[in-house]
């Protein structure tokens, strides 16, 4: 069977390690419009910030591909998909046939439309392509505004200022890391952030960028303006679909996927940050842009391409580890519902240590958590949360700083023990 | 594949497999150099769970299906082919705790010595028994052929 892979990041070297852990004999070959080998892209701010030396940015070993056999096409984009036809075409005119394909775009960038957002010295921050625009520019510059306040836009933030910049976020929402965080998490990181010395401007953005040809200053909706020689768009990820959008494939905001990854056409699968599919904790079909996510999906639409159903995708669950000027954070599962009925609240925090947490229930299952400055021992709740565990007995013990196995019901214990996988 | 079994109704509390883990971790092997002038000192890959009269001790479960292998991102931890322990290369691991996020053991732990690492048990891959389970005084650890 010859196997085609469209994207070359974690969701694809996760189907294919899955389809070798199985035999060699069929043919796989990735595209991608990105000339590397396969990279972490959540390590582009490490890299930013020379936290890791330029080699560790690799996921796999240099030899990954010619040890799994893998045929790669890198640096060329695919111009069009045929899959009545079981082809594609790529940017150069050339045309590569598949019996079973997996698309695994990813994410794009989200760019506002923005007066001056095209002038030179405006950045996205989500490839490697975009570090390397960036450090050959970054000498000449003193001053940074990031556009956006989640995951990447602090992520940015911190690299440039360990790059010794001055960097001002500009968050639209009034916290930052709004989509992950409480109130009282952002608080706390927001001060942290500003002792390092990063300005935080919330409840405000950028309406304009200003500038000859590069960038000059940019202006707020508040009527600020600020000088600034930089400026990174730091506003969202969305599902990288533009060239399925007459396919025949079934989307919404992404690649709509079932349980085993298939897509509405036969022999179509889809894998990571560019699909839609069914969310744990509200039921409803999302998409789940994170790392552990995409690499799973991958390993399950390998697997059943190659006819072994032993994996399953139940379902995805939002979550995020982050450091923030040097606190550690995890956020699993809804943390920040819209309204709070029908759930009930755990929380301790300790306001000498800046140590929070927060544990939110359902019908006695825990449907989110929150972990700030103090983040051991954090994936029992995720397992708690991924496996619907009923917490009725021991709800007070969740935010205690000695929880542990120790403190589930002993019956519950020996089976999280021993029958986890 | 040999794994180590938790038998909790033996297990007496003395945290020995604690000392004894971070000893076999250290880089003098010596306990009394190790808790001298080891510095920083390093740390036991094994959490020991006490509540009353209750207590085991856990340390990787080297799982089937392993969560942390999934939400790695910067490509340090991998299987070892012959043992099918899960372990860590430490110079790749950036400190991301995303291994943290999903282990449902809770078995991962920050080490925040020299450079931000995750530490993990290794099963003792060079040894023929893992140094907790060997040192466990009332056989509450012990290992098995799965």
């Amino acid at each position: 069977m010859k196997i085609l892979i469209i994207g070359n990041s974690v969701a694809a070297i996760g189907a294919i390690e899955a389809i070798r852990s199985k035999d060699y004999s069929h043919e796989i070959t990735v595209v991608s419009d990105e000339p590397y080998p396969v990279y972490s892209r959540p390590l582009i701010s490490y890299l930013l910030a020379k936290e890791i030396k330029p080699s560790q940015i690799y996921y796999r070993s240099s030899d990954f591909y010619e040890k799994n056999k893998v045929k790669t096409i890198l640096g060329k984009k695919v111009n069009k998909v045929f899959f009545d036809q079981k082809m594609i075409q790529l940017e150069d005119g050339e045309k590569v046939y598949y019996d079973c394909i997996l698309l695994s775009t990813g994410g794009n960038p989200f760019i506002p439309k923005l007066e001056g957002i095209d002038k030179q010295g405006v950045f996205c921050f989500t490839k490697l392509n975009d570090v390397k625009r960036i450090s050959s520019q970054i000498e000449k510059v003193k001053k940074v505004v990031v556009i956006g306040g989640g995951l990447i836009g602090i992520k940015a933030a911190e690299a440039l200022k360990k790059r010794k910049k001055e960097v001002i976020i500009v968050e639209l929402a009034k916290h930052i890391l709004s989509l992950t965080m409480d109130e009282t998490a952002s608080s706390i990181l927001e001060k942290a952030l500003k002792k390092e010395g990063i300005e935080i401007l919330t409840s405000d953005t950028v309406k304009e960028i200003i500038g000859d040809k590069e960038v000059e200053a940019v202006r707020l909706s508040s009527g600020k303006t600020i000088y600034t020689e930089m400026v990174i768009v730091a506003i969202g990820v969305l599902p990288n679909i533009e060239i399925f959008k007459e396919s025949g494939l079934k989307i919404g905001k992404g690649i709509i996927v079932n349980e085993r990854m298939e897509t509405n056409l036969k022999d179509v699968y889809s894998a990571g940050d560019v699909t839609e599919s069914y969310d744990l904790i509200s039921g409803q079909y999302r998409t789940i842009p994170i790392w552990p996510n995409a690499y799973y999906q991958g390993k399950v639409a390998g697997s059943q391409m190659v006819g072994d159903k032993n994996y399953i995708y139940e379902g995805g669950l939002m979550m995020n580890s982050i450091e923030v000027a040097n606190i550690p954070t995890i956020s699993v599962g809804l943390v920040n519902p819209s309204s709070k009925d029908g759930f009930e609240v755990v929380k301790r925090i300790d306001k000498l240590s800046n140590e929070y947490r927060k544990i939110l229930i359902k019908d006695d299952k825990i449907v989110g958590a929150l972990f700030v400055g103090n983040i051991d021992r954090a994936g029992i709740i995720t397992g708690l949360i991924r496996d619907k565990i009923n917490v009725k007995r021991f709800k007070k013990d969740l935010v205690s700083n000695t929880f542990g196995l120790i403190s589930l019901p002993q019956e519950l214990r020996k089976e999280r023990l021993y029958s986890l996988r | 594949m040999k794994r180590i079994f938790i038998r909790e109704e033996f297990c007496i509390g003395c945290r020995l497999c604690e000392i004894h883990c971070l000893v076999a971790h250290s880089s003098s092997k010596d306990i009394i150099k190790v808790f001298k002038k080891e510095k920083p000192r390093p740390i036991s890959r094994i959490i020991v769970e006490q509540k009353g009269y209750n207590s085991f001790s856990l340390q990787c479960r080297h799982c089937d299906k392993p969560y942390c292998l999934e939400a790695c991102m910067s490509g340090a931890l991998y299987r070892d082919e012959k043992s099918g322990a899960i372990l860590q290369d430490k110079e790749k691991c950036v400190g991301c705790w995303m291994c943290i996020m999903v282990c449902p053991y809770g078995v991962i732990k920050r080490e925040i010595n020299n450079k931000k690492v995750s530490s993990k048990c290794d099963l003792c891959i060079d040894r023929e028994i893992p140094i907790c389970v060997e040192r466990c005084p009332n056989q509450a650890l012990i290992l098995k052929e799965v």
